[in-house]
């Protein structure tokens, strides 16, 4: 339990392949837990990369950049176990 | 049952569903947009994209792609795709979404396309309230062809064709456009946003879901404009040129809502489905029920012989047209091959009109009458333009007591009268070219009076005039045989 | 077939609608308006689109948006509203869109005047937009064939997915003349490759970019097979009296007509005279006037402009026999009159029965 506690509201993934390095996102990152990579991709770009923790989800990132898939935002959300879930589904085709 | 609660991370920002996956129609790198770093319209696409799955419309959209470098949204978006030439989105748009009012047709254009070579076509699909959606994307200069001046370059801005930057003197002021457009009665919504910072970029995103939307509606036509950077031809790092967009662009061009009627406005319904093909000739008037039989058995003489070349000429307003057609419309009811030809455009509208009427057993061969065998005359002007033409042998009618001495003809018959008097002696001048006409067929004697009938019936809808011509016509018929005929050439 | 008397611009549009066009957009332009206006009134109650466009710009734009729409549609101007269709016209070319333009002409150059003259020819049978494309081009000589001809404009259209005009003149836009036309309605069409915003047209894409210069060789050189079919399988045209003709006498248009009264007068006067109409301008008619060459001495083309589509008939015969030409220009239309007196200066040069043998290879 205090291990979920501790863990970020969000996570980002960014795909270095579609990067183009603008910085757009790295301006735009509220909490500033974007920055440019040292490395260059294959394209030659210096691109985002998530420093790791800090994330708060809110997508701001992913609107500023301007490629389509480059970045990808998660939230971390609750929900019920497995066993519950599946029950509901169960309901819910009933209800059908 | 127990249940447990557990936190996982769940995607809340990706890449739209109506972008493709990959980019197949790019040569390159299909995984990445053709865009430079940092450039606007990969972000207006994403808005657009975004809306689009939201809305839940990607299987009836349309997108249509300008010229300049947002050419290739075709690449990208994953919906029916069309690409218009430079500025011409709008009427391109304008023509599907009336041929589809189910689907949803989206302009994508750049200021260049939109304000300056466009600005026509813009302009009147705004003012026609066109049920379309027009992204128009701002970054006040040709991009895709180098940096040249736009309508919507900033004053003192340089680009390649203003070298020492915008003057108002020489270039005028930025266009715009938006502004505008909303001055205008039929747009329903039009907002300025721009992509300067995380604020303005949220409220783009919603406005142009708003924009696409208002289609989904039915409610009209909508247009945001979106100041967006262009950092490669601004020569800036892509955070500058955001931020330039913010500093700079924006006090040329406030953000703001400029028209929202999107209350008042009311939705439209969809049109109701055409006729059923059968009906069709119906509606066009060409089924052939009601038309003449053309049957040329009630000519007087056999109808291979016929050859009546009529020219009628006169002041726009006596009716030459109209005389020249009942005697064409005649002479198809009783079975012959008729054509018939005006004068028209500005000869009409300089007072002059004439036309030219063939009746003949045969195919015509050309419908214009060089060398009448029939002149009509109505006025002098008339006669004296028409008279040598007239064949040999022919006849010259006029409407005037006699022929002037210079255009007399000793080879012609002549049938000079007052038909204006005459026609006002029976109750309108206006029938004078009916009691012509009435001459005419007396003495051509060729077409059998219920032709003549059938034709007035199916020209002249007014009972009251049908009666008129009718009673024109007769005193025509006895005016030629009463008269006395200059016989000129029979000695 | 019962006939009806109309105008031929009224007769294109009844033709077109009953031929299952539903989209018109146009620009009013002396000698062509009475097409729009019949249009204004026909489209809505058939169930079609009517738009006056803001400009024959914005007109032929819209043709390419219906046509992308997968709608039969159409347009007419004339003269200097066709010179502003051109560069769509190449667009329609480029994406394979197929439509039908109507061109009634009208005198030039620039604003010209109103009177019927050819003069359009160049612009409309060479295509006067960029690129490698080709227009099909049909020329009526009559109000029959105003309605006959714009039926088969929407079927070659669609047949080789490319723009078709029908060229005629102000005579033939505005003259009338009984016609028939067919008394069943032909179903739209829906073809597979539009835009309809539909799922199962998603993919569709309607453009003339293509940036990869082999994938724009093959697009071009598609395109030119196409226009090599629709030679070898398109061209019409009217003969008229020219069997063993030895003057043969090529117009199209209204001049066709007046070289049928020439024809018959001619003859009358003993000289062995024929006609040649080209109906379709493009593909033109080589073969049918290169069968001709065995027993015609000389072809007199007649035109209203001066000499268009004389290029073309020099080109088919490519210098077999020798060719004459004779013109009006400016709107007047000549007159049976001054050609038949041209056709006898032609048989005074170039037919033996008149002329000696030696003198004629001289003049030759």
């Amino acid at each position: 339990m205090m291990d979920e506690a501790k863990r970020d509201r969000g996570l980002l993934r960014i795909d270095t392949d579609e990067c183009k390095g603008c910085g757009l996102c790295v301006e735009a990152c509220p909490p500033k837990v974007i920055r440019l990579s040292d490395r260059l991709n294959h394209s030659g770009y210096r691109t985002a990369i998530y420093a790791g923790k800090g994330c708060s989800g809110c997508g701001i990132c992913f609107m500023a950049c301007p490629e389509p898939g480059a970045i990808t935002v998660m939230r971390l959300t609750n929900r019920k176990s497995d066993v519950s879930t599946g029950l509901e589904g169960a309901t819910q085709c009933a209800g059908n | 049952m127990s249940s447990e609660m557990v936190s996982e991370y769940t995607v809340v920002h990706e890449k739209a569903k109506s972008f493709y996956e990959s980019y197949d129609r790019k040569e390159e790198l299909p995984h990445q947009t053709h865009f430079c770093p940092g450039c606007g319209h990969g972000i207006v696409h994403k808005m657009l994209a975004q809306a689009i799955d939201e809305l839940g419309i990607q299987d009836k959209t349309i997108l249509v792609g300008p010229i300049g470098c947002s050419v290739f949204t075709y690449y990208y978006f994953d919906v029916g795709n069309v690409s218009a030439a430079h500025g011409r989105a709008p009427a391109v748009a304008t023509a599907m979404k009336r041929s589809r009012p189910e689907s949803i047709v989206i302009g994508y254009q750049g200021d260049g396309d939109l304000s300056a070579i466009g600005s026509a076509e813009i302009l009147h699909a705004a003012n026609r309230g066109e049920h379309i959606t027009v992204i128009f994307v701002n970054n006040g200069i040709y991009s895709m062809t180098g940096g040249q001046a736009a309508p919507t370059t900033l004053l003192g801005q340089k680009s390649t064709t203003t070298p020492g930057g915008r003057s108002a003197a020489t270039e005028g002021y930025p266009l715009h456009v938006s502004e505008l457009l909303a001055t205008l009665q039929a747009p329903v919504y039009i907002e300025r946003v721009g992509l300067g910072d995380n604020k303005q970029i949220a409220q783009a995103k919603r406005a142009i879901k708003r924009a696409v939307e208002n289609q989904v509606r039915g409610l009209g036509f909508s247009l945001v404009e979106v100041l967006s950077p262009c950092p490669t031809i601004w020569k800036m790092p892509p955070v500058e040129a955001q931020h330039w967009v913010n500093d700079v662009m924006e006090k040329t061009f406030p953000l703001a809502v400029l028209c929202d009627r999107t209350k008042e406005a009311v939705p439209r319904p969809l049109a109701a489905a055409g006729p059923a093909l059968e009906d069709i000739p119906h509606l066009l008037g060409v089924h052939e029920e009601g038309l003449p039989e053309g049957n040329s058995a009630a000519i007087k003489r056999p109808a291979e012989d016929l050859d009546l070349r009529v020219r009628v000429a006169g002041f726009g307003g006596q009716g030459v047209l109209l005389l020249g057609e009942v005697l064409a419309e005649a002479g198809l009811d009783a079975g012959l091959e008729v054509s018939w030809l005006p004068s028209y455009g500005p000869e009409i509208r300089s007072g002059t009109s004439n036309c030219h009427v063939r009746l003949a057993g045969r195919p015509i061969d050309s419908p214009l009458v060089v060398e009448p065998n029939v002149l009509l005359a109505m006025n002098e002007p008339s006669l004296r333009k028409f008279y040598a033409s007239v064949h040999p042998d022919g006849w010259i009618l006029y409407n005037g007591e006699t022929i002037p001495e210079e255009c007399n003809r000793k080879d012609v018959h002549v049938l000079a009268c007052q038909f204006s008097q005459v026609a006002d002696e029976l109750g309108d001048p206006r029938v004078a070219n009916m009691v012509m006409l009435g001459a005419l067929l007396e003495i051509a004697a060729v077409l059998p009076e219920a032709s003549i009938d059938a034709a007035l019936l199916r020209l002249v809808k007014n009972q009251r005039w049908v009666q008129l011509d009718e009673r024109a016509l007769a005193r025509g018929r006895e005016l030629y045989k009463e008269a006395e005929v200059s016989h000129a050439c029979r000695g | 077939m019962r006939r009806q008397l109309m105008k031929g611009n009224e007769a294109i549009v009844k033709s077109a609608i009953l031929a299952g066009c539903r989209a018109f957009y146009g620009y009013p332009i002396t000698p062509a308006s009475e097409i729009t206006e019949s249009a204004a009134e026909c489209m809505p109650k058939t169930g079609g689109v009517f738009l006056q466009a803001e400009s024959e710009v914005a007109a032929i734009n819209m043709l390419y948006g219906a046509a992308s729409a997968g709608v039969r549609a159409m347009t007419a101007s004339s003269g200097p509203g066709i010179s502003l269709m051109q560069e769509g016209m190449s667009y329609l070319a480029g994406a394979q869109l197929p439509c039908v333009i109507a061109d009634i002409t009208r005198g030039g150059p620039g604003l010209g005047n109103i009177a019927a003259e050819q003069g359009d020819y160049h612009q409309v049978v060479k295509g006067g937009g960029h690129g490698n494309y080709r227009t099909l081009v049909l020329a009526p000589d009559s109000v029959q064939e105003m309605a006959d001809l714009t039926a088969l404009a929407f079927e070659l259209a669609d047949r080789y997915r490319n723009p078709v005009v029908v060229l005629a003149d102000g005579f033939i836009g505005q003259m009338m003349e009984p016609v028939e036309f067919p008394q069943k309605a032909t179903e739209p069409r829906q073809p597979d490759w539009a835009v309809l915003g539909t799922a199962e047209t998603r993919g569709n894409l309607v453009t003339s970019l293509h940036l990869d210069l082999n994938e724009s060789e093959s697009h071009n050189l598609a395109l030119e097979a196409k226009y090599r079919l629709a030679e070898q399988l398109e061209t019409r045209a009217e003969e008229w009296q020219t069997e063993g003709a030895e003057i043969v006498l090529v117009g199209y248009g209204i001049i066709g007509r007046i070289l049928k009264a020439v024809t018959a007068e001619a003859r009358a006067m003993g000289l062995n005279v024929g006609l040649l109409r080209p109906i379709t301008l493009y593909p033109f008619p080589t073969a049918h006037l290169q069968c001709l060459t065995n027993t015609a001495r000389v072809f007199v083309v007649v035109e209203m402009s001066n000499g268009q589509m004389l290029e073309d008939v020099r080109l088919a015969l490519n210098g077999s026999i020798p060719v004459e030409f004779f013109s009006r220009v400016g709107g007047i239309v000549p007159s049976t009159e001054e050609i038949l007196n041209f056709v006898r200066i032609q048989a005074q040069r170039y037919l033996p029965a008149v002329v000696p043998e030696e003198e004629r290879m001289v003049n030759v």
